[in-house]
C-alpha cells in the first residue's frame, strides 16, 4: 500500500472516528494520537535505526542470541539486619533457583558510619545488612563460593571499601580477584540528583570512580564497575525519557573523567552496566529501552570514538518501580510487577529484580519476595514474551514511541552539554528541578484524578491493616555493637594506624589510585566508617542543592 | 495582622528519598504556607533546634528507612524541653499501620502513609494548627 | 509571659517569638521592640546580597562559623522571596547552615519577603535590633538578591557586600540593576570556574568608573565558598572595612541616617494607618469613590479636601 492511499484512509477514518467519539467524552492525559500508522515511522531506516540484535545501534538488544540463548538473570535484592541473617536469606534464594545475588546496605553503611557511631542510632540494619569491617563481609558470604555466583552490591559512596571487601573475602575463599563477578553500583552522581546517599563532593567522588575503573581494568577483569542508574531518578519523580537522558549524561560525565584521567576509552567502556526502572506503561517502558540503547550506541561510538563494539553496548539491570507499589490493597501490586517484569523482558534486560508485593508497607517477607520470584519465572517459561527477540519491533506505535524517547533525550543531552555536563547541571540544580517539577506534576495528577491509580484515587474499598509485615530486630544495632567492640579490642590496632595513615597521605595526592590503599586498610580490619572517616577529614562533605 | 503557618518541613534518619517532603513542601507553600525546608540527615536535634529559632507552628517529617520509631518521639521530646510544646508534630513515610497508636501516644498529631494525598495533609494542618 | 523581659534575660525562645511577633505585626511587637530598644546599637551588621546562585548562603555560613572561631556570637536573618500567587514560600537558605544549627552561639531565622517590600525593610530591621538586643555580636542580612528592595534592605546594615559568581551569564547585569552602589566589599565566589578572572576584571571596570569620588574603594576578594578559600581574607576586609567607618565617622553617619530613616518609616506608617482607618470608619470614603468613579470630581481633588480636613 502506498503511503498516499494510507494518508487518505487514515484522514477518512479519523472523519468517522471524530464522529462516533463525540458522543463520548474521550478519556483524558492519555496521548492524542489514537493510532498509529506506516505514516509514523516512514523516516525511520530499518538498517540503520532498528536492524538487527547483537548489531549497532543494538535497538532490538545486545546479545545476537538474547533470550534464545540463556534467559535474562534473576536477582533479588535481598539484604537485612546482620550478615549471618543475610547470609542466610542469599542461600535459600539461591537454593530457589536466583541466579545471582543483589545485596542491600543498611544506611550507615552506605554513607560510610559504623553501626556504633551516634548517627547511625534507629538505623542500623534497617534496609539492608550492616557492613561494619572486612569481618561482617565475611559472615555475609559463608559458604558461598564467590567463584561461583555473581554479585551486586547497591553501594556507592563508599563502593570502593565494599568492592576492597569483596576483593579480601574472595582472597580468602582462594578465589582470585580476576575470577570475581559482579557489579558495585557506584554511581554516585544520581546520588546528588535523585538518591540522597552522597557522601563526598562531586570532584572527589569522580575521582575515587576513575581510580575503580583503572584498578579492575587492571585486577578484576570481569567486574561491571558502575551501575549507572537511571532507576532512582525515576523513583525520584522523572519521566521515562528523562530517566535515560539524565542517566546517559551522567555515563558521559563518568567517561569524560575516566578519559581525562587517563584510560583508553575501550579499557573501561565494556565493563559500564545501566539500571532502569520498569514503570506501569508498558509500551512506553519497551520504548524506553530500545531508544536507550541507540543513544548510548551513537554517543559510544561517535561521540567517544570507541571501537570496540562492546564498548558500544548498553547492558542493563533493571528493577520494577517501587513508587508504584500501592500500600492499598497490596495485592494488586503483584499484577502490577508482572506487567513491569512483561515491560523489562520485552525491553531486554539482561537482569531483572521484582518487587514484592507488601513493599509499600515494610521490607519483603520471604513468601512475598517468593511469588515476585516466580513471576519472573512465568513470564520467562509460560508467557512466550521470551519466545522471540523483541517481539514488538516494528510496531509503529512501539517504533514511534522509541523515535520520540529518543529525540527527547538528545534534547534534554544537548541541554546538559550546554550547562558544562552533568556535574555542572546538578551543581547548578537543574537536574533536580527537572526531577522535582515531573514528581510534583505527576502529584498533582493523581490527585486531580487526572491519572488512575487504582486502590489509590479509584476502586478503593474499606481496609484492614495488612498483617505478617517483616521486622527487623531492634536489637541488631546492639549486636553490631558489640561485634564492632570486640573487633577493635583484637585485631592489630598498629596495623590499622598505619594504613589509615597511608590513605590519608594518598588522598591528598591526586595521581594516587586509592584502591591498593583502601584493600591494605580493609585488610587489617579497619572499619568503614574509619575508612570514610579519612577520606571525608581530606576530600570534604557534600551539601545538597535544594531548588524546590 | 497577618499571620501566616509556618511549617519546618525535615528528613530525619539517613534515607535519602526526599520525593515525598519535597511534594509535600511544595504543596504547602502553593497553598499559602511558610515552609522551611532542611534537608536530608537532620538529627532529631538539629530538628528541634531548627523549630524554635524559626518558631514554626508545625513540624513535618518523612521517614523511610524504618526509624521512625526511634526519632519521632525523640523529636516530640525535644520540642517540650525547648518550651515549644504548641506546636504540631507530623509524620509520613512507609510506616506500618501497627506502629501507628504508638506514635499517637507519643505526641504524634498524625502520620501520613503511602497514597496521602497533599491535600489531606494541609487540610489536617489547617485544621489542627495552634 | 514578658518576651522582651524573658528576651534579654537569654531565652531563645522568646527571641523567637518576638521576631514572630515583628513578622506578623502582632499588636505586642510595638511593646516589645519599645523596652528592647535601649539595648540595642552593639552589634555590627552585615548585609549580604547578589543575585540567586551566587552561593550566598554557603558563603554565610562559612563567615558565620569563623566569627564563630573568633569568639563571636552570631545572628543570621536569611530571607527567600514569597510566592505572589499563593502568598506561600519555600525558605530553604538553613539547608547551607545545618552545621550551625546546634551552636549555642548562633540563631538563625528564615523570612519570606512576605510581599510587603517596604515593609519587609522596617520588619527586618525590627529582627536586627531583637537579634542585638539578645546580644548578638554580630548579624548577618542575607537578601533575595533580586531587584529594587535589596537596597532597601541593606540600608539596615553597617557594611554590607555583594556577592557574584562567574558563568550566570548575568554577572553585568546584575551589577546594572543598582547593586553595584551598595557593595562595600564585592565577592567572587566559585573563583575556580571558568569566567572568574574576566569577571574580575569587568567587575574593576566599573567600580572605577563609579567609585572615584568615594574615599573607600570597594575591594574584590575571590572566594570558593563550599571549600572555606578565601573566607580567612574576607572576614580581614569585612573588619577592614567596619574600623573604616568607625574610624572616619561614618559609622555613626549611617546610623544616623538609618535612624532618620526608620523614623519616618514608623512615622509613615502610623499616618498612614491613623488616615486610612479615620477615612473609612465614616463610611464618607465610599461616597467620594464612587462620585471619581463618576467622574462628578478627580481624585486629586478629594485628597487635597480630606487632607485639608484632618490637618487642621
Amino acid at each position: 500500500m502506498s503511503n498516499d492511499k494510507v494518508k487518505a484512509d487514515l484522514a477518512a477514518y479519523e472523519a468517522k472516528v471524530e464522529k462516533a467519539i463525540a458522543k463520548f467524552p474521550e478519556r483524558a492525559n492519555i496521548p492524542k494520537q489514537r493510532i498509529y500508522t506506516p505514516l509514523d515511522i516512514q523516516n525511520t531506516d530499518y538498517a540503520d535505526e532498528i536492524g538487527f540484535p547483537g548489531v549497532y545501534p543494538f535497538t532490538r538488544g545486545v546479545q545476537p542470541t538474547m533470550y534464545r540463548g540463556r534467559f535474562w538473570t534473576m536477582r533479588m535484592y535481598a539484604g537485612f539486619s546482620t550478615a549471618e541473617e543475610s547470609n542466610k536469606r542469599y542461600r535459600y534464594l539461591i537454593e530457589s533457583g536466583a541466579t545471582g545475588l543483589s545485596c542491600a546496605f543498611d544506611l550507615p553503611t552506605q554513607i560510610g558510619y559504623d553501626s556504633d557511631d551516634d548517627i547511625s542510632e534507629g538505623e542500623v540494619g534497617k534496609v539492608g545488612v550492616a557492613i561494619d569491617s572486612l569481618a561482617d563481609m565475611e559472615l555475609l558470604f559463608d559458604k558461598i563460593d564467590l567463584g561461583k555466583v555473581s554479585t551486586s552490591m547497591t553501594i556507592n559512596a563508599p563502593a570502593s571499601v565494599l568492592l576492597a571487601m569483596y576483593i579480601a573475602v574472595g582472597e580468602k575463599q582462594g578465589v582470585s580477584a580476576d575470577q570475581l563477578k559482579g557489579t558495585i553500583q557506584n554511581d554516585i552522581l544520581k546520588e546528588y540528583s535523585a538518591r540522597g546517599t552522597y557522601i563526598f563532593p562531586p570532584r572527589p567522588s569522580m575521582r575515587l570512580i576513575t581510580n575503580i575503573f583503572a584498578y579492575c581494568s587492571k585486577n578484576v577483569p570481569k567486574w561491571n564497575t558502575i551501575s549507572i542508574s537511571g532507576y532512582h531518578i525515576r523513583e525520584a519523580g522523572s519521566t521515562a525519557s528523562q530517566e535515560i537522558a539524565f542517566t546517559i549524561a551522567d555515563g558521559i560525565a563518568y567517561c569524560e573523567a575516566a578519559i581525562k584521567a587517563g584510560l583508553d576509552v575501550d579499557a573501561f567502556a565494556g565493563r559500564l552496566s545501566f539500571f532502569w526502572n520498569a514503570h506501569n506503561n508498558v509500551l512506553e517502558e519497551v520504548a524506553k529501552f530500545r531508544a536507550s540503547r541507540r543513544v548510548w550506541a551513537k554517543v559510544m561510538k561517535e561521540r567517544f570514538k570507541a571501537k570496540n563494539p562492546k564498548s558500544w553496548m548498553l547492558r542493563v539491570h533493571t528493577q520494577t518501580a517501587g513508587s508504584m507499589l500501592t500500600a492499598q490493597q497490596p495485592n494488586n501490586n503483584i499484577v502490577r510487577v508482572a506487567l513491569q517484569t512483561a515491560a523489562a523482558v520485552m525491553g531486554g534486560t539482561q537482569s531483572l529484580h521484582t518487587n514484592s508485593r507488601d513493599e509499600a508497607l515494610a521490607l519483603p517477607t520471604e513468601d512475598s519476595v517468593m511469588v515476585a520470584l516466580r513471576t519472573q519465572q512465568i513470564v520467562a517459561c509460560e508467557s512466550g514474551l521470551a519466545d522471540v527477540i523483541d517481539p514488538l519491533a516494528g510496531s509503529y506505535y512501539v517504533e514511534a514511541l522509541t523515535n520520540k524517547i529518543e529525540a527527547e533525550a538528545w534534547d534534554y543531552i544537548k541541554k546538559i552539554d550546554e550547562i558544562g555536563g552533568a556535574v555542572s547541571a546538578i551543581e547548578q540544580g537543574y537536574i533536580q528541578k527537572e526531577i522535582q517539577d515531573s514528581a510534583y506534576q505527576w502529584q498533582m495528577d493523581v490527585e486531580s484524578g487526572a491519572k488512575t491509580i487504582v486502590g489509590v484515587n479509584k476502586f478503593q474499598v474499606e481496609e484492614k491493616p495488612v498483617e505478617g509485615l517483616l521486622r527487623v530486630d531492634a536489637s541488631v544495632g546492639v549486636k553490631q555493637k558489640k561485634h564492632l567492640a570486640e573487633l577493635r579490642a583484637k585485631r592489630d590496632n598498629a596495623a590499622v594506624k598505619e594504613a589509615l595513615i597511608a590513605l590519608e597521605k594518598a588522598c591528598k595526592d591526586e595521581e594516587e589510585n586509592l584502591m591498593p590503599h583502601i584493600l591494605t586498610a580493609v585488610k587489617t580490619y579497619a572499619t568503614l566508617g574509619e575508612i570514610c572517616g579519612v577520606m571525608r577529614s581530606v576530600f570534604g562533605e557534600y551539601v545538597a542543592h535544594v531548588n524546590l | 495582622m497577618e499571620k501566616r503557618i509556618r511549617v519546618l518541613v525535615a528528613k530525619p534518619g539517613l534515607d535519602g528519598h526526599d520525593r515525598g517532603a519535597k511534594v509535600v513542601a511544595r504543596a504547602l507553600r502553593d497553598a499559602g504556607f511558610e515552609v522551611i525546608y532542611t534537608g536530608l540527615r537532620q538529627t532529631p536535634e538539629q530538628i528541634a533546634e531548627a523549630a524554635l529559632q524559626e518558631d514554626v507552628n508545625v513540624v513535618a517529617m518523612s521517614i523511610l528507612s524504618g526509624a521512625h520509631a526511634h526519632i519521632f518521639p525523640k523529636v516530640v521530646n525535644l520540642l517540650k524541653g525547648k518550651g515549644m510544646d504548641d506546636v504540631l508534630v507530623v509524620g509520613g513515610g512507609v510506616i506500618p499501620e501497627s506502629d501507628i497508636p504508638a506514635l499517637k501516644a507519643a505526641g504524634i498529631a498524625e502520620v501520613f502513609t503511602p497514597g496521602a494525598t497533599t491535600g489531606t495533609i494541609i487540610d489536617f494542618i489547617k485544621e489542627n494548627v495552634k | 509571659m514578658d518576651i522582651a523581659q524573658e528576651l534579654l534575660n537569654g531565652s531563645k525562645l522568646a527571641l523567637s517569638r518576638a521576631i514572630t511577633a515583628i513578622e506578623n505585626e502582632h499588636d505586642d511587637a510595638v511593646d516589645i521592640m519599645k523596652k528592647l530598644y535601649p539595648h540595642t546599637g552593639n552589634a555590627f551588621v552585615f548585609g549580604i546580597t547578589g543575585p540567586p546562585g551566587a552561593g550566598k548562603s554557603t558563603l554565610t555560613d562559612k563567615l558565620a562559623r569563623e566569627y564563630r572561631l573568633m569568639g563571636k556570637t552570631v545572628g543570621i536573618i536569611a530571607i527567600d522571596p514569597t510566592s505572589p500567587f499563593s502568598g506561600g514560600a519555600i525558605l530553604g537558605d538553613r539547608i547551607r547552615m545545618n552545621d550551625l544549627t546546634l551552636d549555642e552561639g548562633v540563631f538563625i531565622r528564615s523570612m519570606g519577603t512576605r510581599g510587603s517590600l517596604g515593609g519587609l525593610s522596617r520588619k527586618t530591621a525590627d529582627a536586627v535590633k531583637a537579634m542585638d538586643a539578645f546580644g548578638k555580636d554580630i548579624i548577618f542580612i542575607e537578601t533575595v538578591g533580586v531587584g529594587q528592595s535589596e537596597v532597601d534592605i541593606v540600608k539596615a546594615a553597617d557594611t554590607t557586600m555583594v556577592v557574584l559568581v562567574p558563568g550566570l551569564g548575568d554577572d553585568i547585569q546584575a551589577i546594572k540593576a543598582g547593586i553595584l552602589e551598595i557593595g562595600d566589599v564585592f565577592a567572587i565566589n566559585k573563583a575556580d570556574h571558568e569566567g572568574a578572572d574576566r569577571l574580575n576584571v569587568e567587575l574593576n571596570m566599573m567600580l572605577d568608573l563609579g567609585g572615584m569620588t568615594k574615599d573607600w574603594r570597594p575591594p574584590i576578594k575571590q572566594v570558593v565558598a563550599n571549600q572555606g578559600q578565601g573566607v580567612k581574607e574576607l572576614i580581614i576586609t569585612i573588619e577592614e572595612h567596619y574600623a573604616h567607618l568607625k574610624t572616619t565617622g561614618q559609622l555613626t553617619t549611617r546610623r544616623t541616617e538609618r535612624t532618620k530613616n526608620e523614623m519616618l518609616d514608623i512615622l509613615k506608617n502610623g499616618i498612614g494607618t491613623y488616615i486610612t482607618n479615620h477615612i473609612t470608619a465614616s463610611g464618607q470614603f465610599d461616597q467620594y469613590v464612587k462620585d471619581v468613579e463618576d467622574r462628578r470630581i478627580d481624585p486629586y481633588s478629594v485628597v487635597n479636601d480630606l487632607l485639608k480636613g484632618m490637618l487642621k
